[in-house]
């Protein structure tokens, strides 16, 4: 009986997926009814479960894509991918008033720009402190300071060694997490209610999917807005880690 | 018909895939540039175009409402699908790196937003969005 129920789930495994989800969003929802009386929002729950599912599936099977590594559950790793979850994103585009968008645009710009130096000037200079002191190695952990793409992408370029690598994946891995557990904490603090906020936060916080979950986590009407200026950091940040900032580091590293 | 809709996503996102994979050949990057910012953008001047010239019926609205819809159990299926063990691993470096970084860009966009408040909170207002689906969202 269950062996064919389980090989029923394995032979569809996006449909498995679904009703996977679906049973995460119902059970967030009443934990955020119940328990929280409404304060945290069901969507931060649910991400907070995946994220803790990913964590089990991670130590039980040694791979390195969370609950999708088990085959029971590897529709996740199709629904939860980059193909869907492009398209969702750029389905909310549909909901985008074009004049609000653009009354940002310029602020938007700023803020990409700044979320990409930011963050990589931190970065370079915490691995300066500990010990990662030539440029490579340096501008790598820098790049991962902005997203988990931009890392191993810039150290690549430039010829990073494979535990730099990892070291730069870590990083941006680390922040996405941050931000998409941390921004319906800190969504006061960071006067996230405009589409105008939204899109300076897209700027600045970068990671796609640290932005994109963090705000279905706090307001599901500003995703389309924080999310159109996300998507531009990895390209931008791809674009100028192994070029202006490996040569600006290089510079004033000697 | 609502595959209209689908169809009319599908190729906004593989048009704007398509540029940004251009625009970082052109650029001399290995990755994509933006495609699906792009695409975002495309789908945007589509629905002014279409809503303008009377060619988006209901239905063919639906078929990329859904999908916007289905957005917030997209996100939960990628948050399953990350590499905690990996991220938790990493050590002083990546937790001091990223915290640093994230609380630094944290306070830049608090204090930027901030300076909007007074300007412009009265537009928050009458901010809405029109896809029935996400109604139960809010």
């Amino acid at each position: 009986m269950l062996e064919i129920l389980q090989k029923a789930a394995v032979h569809n495994e996006l449909i498995a997926a679904f009703a996977v989800v679906g049973l995460i969003v119902l059970v967030s929802g009443q934990i955020s009814k119940r328990l929280t009386f409404g304060r945290v929002h069901g969507s931060a729950i649910a991400i907070v479960i995946g994220l803790g599912l990913a964590y089990w599936g991670g130590v039980h099977t040694g791979g390195h894509k969370g609950l999708a590594d088990l085959s029971l559950f590897s529709g996740i790793g199709l629904m939860g991918g980059a193909m869907l979850r492009d398209f969702a994103i750029v389905a909310t585009a549909f909901e985008v008033q074009a004049t609000e968008a653009r009354k940002a645009g310029l602020i938007g710009a700023v803020s990409l720009m700044l979320g990409t130096v930011l963050p990589f000037i931190v970065g370079a200079s915490i691995a300066y402190g500990f010990g990662y002191s030539d440029p490579v190695s340096m501008t790598t952990i820098g790049a991962g300071a902005i997203t988990y793409i931009v890392g191993p992408v810039t150290g690549a370029a430039i010829g990073a060694t494979p535990d730099v690598m990892a070291l730069s994946i870590a990083t941006g891995l680390v922040k996405a997490i941050i931000v998409m557990v941390g921004t319906p904490m800190a969504a006061r603090f960071l006067a996230l209610k405009t589409p105008r906020s939204a899109m300076v936060f897209g700027g600045l916080a970068g990671t796609v999917s640290g932005v994109s979950a963090g705000l279905a986590a706090t307001d599901r009407k500003l995703v389309p807005y924080g999310a159109l200026i996300a998507t531009f950091h990895t390209g931008l940040g791809c674009l100028m880690g192994p070029s202006v900032l490996f040569f600006t580091i290089r510079a004033l590293m000697g | 018909m609502i595959i209209f809709g689908t169809a009319l996503l599908a190729v906004c996102h593989l048009l704007g895939i398509f540029i940004g994979d251009l625009l970082g050949q052109a650029l001399g990057v290995k990755t994509n540039v933006g495609g699906v910012g792009i695409a975002m953008l495309l789908l945007i001047f589509a629905r002014l175009y279409m809503q303008k010239n009377d060619k988006l019926p209901k239905l063919t609205e639906l078929g990329v409402e859904y999908w916007g819809a289905m957005y917030i159990p997209v996100v939960v299926a990628m948050a399953a699908q990350q590499d905690m063990v990996a991220a938790l691993r990493g050590g002083p470096v990546a937790l001091l790196s990223a915290l640093a970084a994230v609380a630094v860009c944290a306070i830049v966009i608090a204090a930027i937003n901030r300076t909007e408040r007074q300007a412009e909170s009265s537009a928050s207002e009458s901010m809405r969005h029109d896809n029935p689906l996400l109604t139960d969202t809010e």
